[in-house]
């Protein structure tokens, strides 16, 4: 009897845990199943796309429009999937990582180290180029060095996880490897350079007058349902602006894939042609699309004869270097200091460019 | 009497978070004012990395992404 009485307060506590607990499995079977489901579809894309293709539609495998619908009924269905449950899994990554958190881990960093990790942070941390001049001002007036903050600003939309969706649905892990990499090495080594030269004076001078504020750090106590629901409006947010792009993307590669004779562009972006690295950047940079657009119809090219590393510095360009970011830090950054910037950042797509024609 | 503000250079999710901000105020019944703040100063001043941010009698309450209603309304009781 004694025993029971004592357990009695502990009733109610255990009930409500025990509802959290319930609510907790719950949302993992369901999350669970909708990974199976995930998965089973997506191994059956090929089969369904041949089926519609060659069986629903009258189309046969040796014509122009046949391999052009194939592609588009396989890669846009592939794509959409895989940016789904992508962008699923990096929002609530980053529930975890927030701009504020990221400054006070880059905040005294030793440079080398700092640009290292300010390049992988930027992955990470969420980032659009609107809060691009806010970001900056909080940054280097904290304390985290002027290169260090380039470093962020160059990878963060640069190596992003729509870009890498596509590439690895489009080209496979390797390419997407490589730029991920590549990009994470040009974010390092620009944003040092930038910091050894000195630059600071080339920041408008009311930046460093400016005292920002501290907030607190709203993500550090979200529970996994707000968490979740994270996921679920990074989802909504993005797929739904880039969606249109990946269809219209995919459908321009389609119809080259079809249509473009095989080796129509050895011999403009292909690895002979030596000023095609050059050229692909300054048509690049200026240039403004999301990953979404260009990959589809990069991926198409590098079938129809481009070179890799061509390709790859076109890519780079359009996404890393956009003329909107750039304008939108004038704001704060003197024209000397962003010639720099789109000079250092340009001249390390450019050496991407041709270390990848000359090894692959 | 709240003062709402809504802080951001002015793109589509300050404009939606001063929606949600307006919709929570009212279906509290609380008397509100708002405002929408686009000066960068004010911004970086506020502590905010991540816009947009939503103040409360000076105070932010919330950055970096939009908050549901039900959220706002959460946050302002």
């Amino acid at each position: 009897m004694t025993a029971e009485t004592c357990s009695v307060p502990e009733v109610g506590h255990t009930k409500s845990a025990q509802n959290a607990r319930w609510r907790d499995i719950r949302t993992a079977a369901f999350l669970g199943a909708g990974v199976v489901a995930w998965w089973l579809v997506y191994g059956q894309l090929l089969r369904l796309a041949k089926w519609i293709t060659f069986q629903a539609l009258p189309l046969s495998t040796e014509t122009h429009l046949g391999s052009a619908v194939l592609f588009f009924v396989y890669e846009v269905p592939k794509v959409l999937m895989l940016l789904l449950l992508v962008v699923f899994g990096v929002g609530i990554i980053r529930s975890f990582f927030t701009p504020e958190r990221t400054r006070r881990i880059l905040a005294g960093k030793s440079e080398a180290a700092g640009n290292v990790l300010a390049a992988l942070l930027g992955v990470v941390t969420p980032f659009c180029s609107c809060s691009a001049v806010p970001l900056f001002i909080g940054f280097v007036t904290t304390g985290v060095p002027l290169g260090v903050t380039f470093s962020f600003l160059i990878s963060a939309p640069m190596v992003n996880e729509v870009a890498l969706v596509l590439l690895f649905g489009l080209f496979g892990w390797r390419v997407a490897a490589i730029y991920a990499g590549t990009g994470l090495l040009i974010a390092i080594v620009a944003g040092w350079t930038i910091g050894r030269l000195r630059m600071e004076k080339y920041v408008e001078q009311w930046v460093y007058a400016t005292h920002p504020g501290t907030s607190d750090d709203p993500a550090q106590n979200l529970d996994w349902t707000v968490r979740l629901r994270l996921g679920t409006e990074a989802v909504r947010e993005i797929v739904g602006k880039v969606w249109l792009f990946v269809v219209l993307g995919i459908a321009v590669g389609a119809g080259i894939h079809g249509y473009v004779p095989e080796n129509f562009m050895a011999s403009i972006m292909g690895k002979g042609a030596w000023w095609s690295v050059p050229l692909a950047v300054l048509i690049g940079v200026p240039m403004y699309s999301n990953a979404a657009g260009i990959i589809p119809v990069v991926q198409a090219l590098l079938g129809k004869g481009a070179a890799l590393g061509t390709d790859l510095a076109f890519m780079m360009s359009v996404i890393g270097l956009s003329l909107p970011e750039t304008i939108i830090l004038r704001k704060v950054l003197r024209p000397q200091l962003i010639a720099v910037f789109v000079g250092i950042v340009a001249s390390g797509i450019l050496i991407v460019g041709y270390v990848f024609n000359l090894l692959l | 009497m709240k003062i709402l503000q809504v802080l951001g250079p002015g793109c589509r999710n300050c404009t939606r978070l001063a929606e949600n901000a307006e919709a929570a105020a009212k279906a509290l019944g609380i008397e509100y004012t708002l405002e929408k703040v686009s000066d960068i100063e004010a911004i970086v001043k506020a502590g905010i990395m991540k816009t947009p941010g939503l103040l409360v009698d000076g105070k932010v309450i919330m950055s970096g992404r939009v908050p549901s209603v039900e959220e706002i309304k959460a946050l302002l009781q």
